[in-house]
């Protein structure tokens, strides 16, 4: 501890702020880099680019998160590329597009559209779907179906915390997200020559849905999400690759049948229903057995062998018995 | 500019892409480690592949251009392009291999056989590998008409490159239609009728 920040005044002391100084830190003197990273962290607070423009109720919530034990302890992938290098087409098809064009994005005020096959169905504000809910902060590992993965210090509740809510019938059987349809803010909505249709579509099975490990994310790095990596409200699913993990989502509906998801109308060849991380199959254009951990280097990839179920075999591989993965992929 | 154009000077202009690749490479190295994001080796072969189908574009457009408009300078500059061309393939192709796959054989010979997107890449690089080999003076002179057949199979290069790019593309089609649309005009140009329209039109 002998470097302390210059410049950070009280109101850059935000939640991310103060997590990302912790953690850089901690990084920080761990690589003997000290006072270098540090002053990056600082600084960013002192630009302002971390304020959280998230609700008083939101940001309360998130403050009094809590550890969870499914978190892993691997090295965290740095603020700056979760939320600079994402997939969300909806902002464009670059990495770097969703932080430059989803600032227009306004997540607030939001409400979710809840339908189908349960007791309880109609909209609700943001804030009584989280209601009560104690959210938790879970490091996961985020496997992309292109062969990278990062890891993400998440902000969420169980999933099934939310859908309990609504007291889903027994004939459901599975659960269908949708994300919300906004041309006029979403650029990537407006495109030509789109291979997949909006609003997107996710389907988990009503199974994989209520599993402990899938997470309904409103937050990353001690903050509310930012608009590029889903806000307000995104699903975390860690065993499956991250396309699964549908964002900014406005309509949940329970149902007997599965409507076909996004992916799977573009291209069932190359995204199946399941999308499991499975080093044995591959895509058709690469292969899954490795994957690049990000940040790589120029000279080191940092290419790791990918793991079954993303490396959450023990928690859901019994979901999956009796079914040939490689057929159900 | 006209004398510009004909002269050695212009390895300025084909090499400027490489200038700024390096200009790149020592950011990351040396100033800003995320200068080219969190995967630096993909943005390497998708900068230098990017670059390599320009130049092709480049050299594919000197004949139209000296057709159409009877820009004779360029065309001096034709093998230099060319060259040009193959050495930022080739470029592309290493840093796949060294930086993306870092030289696992077992995995380069998998994508050469099973991801047709690289077949097709690269099959176009050993086009452009033979056009590179024959273009001097004397292979030149010793296949004549050869090499002129030879140098049509550009043509095949350019259409296998399209191909290597739209299987690529997962989404966002709209830049694989403008390469297409720019080759496909290109090589149209060529046609002997289209030249005679064009002739006939500048005569009245
Ligand atoms: C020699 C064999 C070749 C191999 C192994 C190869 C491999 C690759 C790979 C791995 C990518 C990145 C794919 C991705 O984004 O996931 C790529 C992209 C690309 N390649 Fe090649 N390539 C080859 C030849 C060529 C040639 C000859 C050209 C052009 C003259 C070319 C032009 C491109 C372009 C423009 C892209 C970028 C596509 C995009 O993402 O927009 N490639 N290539």
């Amino acid at each position: 501890m002998k470097t302390q920040p210059t410049k950070l005044t009280e109101a850059a002391v935000t939640p991310e702020a103060v997590y990302l100084n912790r953690r850089q830190y901690l990084k920080a003197s761990a690589l003997g880099l000290g006072a270098a990273a540090f002053s990056g962290a600082s600084q960013a607070a002192d630009d302002g680019q971390l304020s959280d423009p998230a609700p008083l109720w939101m940001k309360t919530q998130l403050n009094e998160s809590t550890a969870s034990p499914f978190s892993t302890n691997e090295a965290l992938t740095p603020y700056e590329y979760v939320t600079g290098y994402n997939n969300f087409y909806e902002f464009g098809t670059d990495k770097s597009d969703p932080e430059k064009y989803g600032q227009g994005f306004e997540p607030h005020p939001w409400s979710v559209m809840v339908s189908g096959a349960a007791e309880k169905t109609g909209t609700f504000d943001l804030e009584d779907v989280l209601k009560g809910l104690s959210v938790e902060e879970r490091i996961y590992r985020l496997r992309c179906v292109e062969a990278w993965s990062m890891v993400i210090p998440w902000l969420g509740v169980p999933l099934s915390s939310i859908l309990a809510r609504y007291r889903p019938l027994s004939r459901a059987k599975y659960v269908v997200f949708e994300t919300v349809y906004r041309p006029e803010q979403m650029p990537g909505q407006r495109a030509f020559f789109n291979a997949i249709d909006y609003p997107y579509v996710e389907v988990l099975r009503i199974d994989e849905a209520m599993h402990p490990l899938t997470l309904m994310a409103v937050g990353v790095y001690g903050r509310s999400l930012p608009n590029q990596n889903g806000a307000p409200l995104r699903l975390v699913v860690p065993w499956k690759y991250g396309f699964k993990s549908i964002k900014s989502i406005q309509k949940i509906s329970f149902v007997e049948q599965r409507p076909k998801t996004t992916w799977e109308r573009a291209n069932p060849r190359e995204y199946g229903f399941f999308a499991n991380v499975n080093p044995k199959v591959s895509h058709p254009r690469w292969s899954q057995a490795e994957e690049r951990r990000l940040p790589g280097s120029l000279f080191s990839a940092n290419r790791i062998p990918t793991k079954m179920f993303n490396g959450y075999a023990n928690e859901v591989a019994s979901l999956y018995q009796g079914l040939d993965l490689s057929v159900y992929y | 500019m006209r004398y510009f154009l004909a002269s050695k000077g212009f390895w300025l202009v084909l090499g400027a892409p490489l200038y700024y690749v390096l200009y790149q490479i020592g950011q990351v190295l040396w100033v800003r480690p995320g200068a080219l994001g969190p995967d630096p080796a993909q943005a390497l072969v998708t900068l230098l592949g990017e670059i390599a189908l320009w130049m092709l574009i480049l050299v594919l457009s000197v004949t139209p251009l000296r057709k159409v408009f009877q820009l004779l300078r360029l065309h001096g500059q034709r093998r230099a392009m060319g060259i040009a061309c193959f050495g930022y393939a080739l470029l592309h192709w290493l840093a796949y291999a060294a930086l993306l796959l870092e030289w696992q054989w077992a995995t380069l010979g998998d994508d050469l056989l099973k991801r047709p997107y690289i077949s097709a890449g690269f099959l176009a690089g050993l086009i452009l590998l033979a056009m590179a080999a024959t273009s001097n003076d004397w292979s030149t002179r010793r296949l004549s008409r050869r090499w002129r057949q030879l140098h049509r199979w550009g043509y095949l290069a350019a259409a296998l490159v399209i191909l290597h790019v739209f299987w690529i593309a997962r989404s966002n089609f709209f830049e694989i239609v403008i390469y297409a649309l720019i080759v496909a005009g290109l090589l149209v140009v060529r046609w002997p009728w289209f030249i005679q329209k064009i002739k006939m039109i500048k005569d009245v």
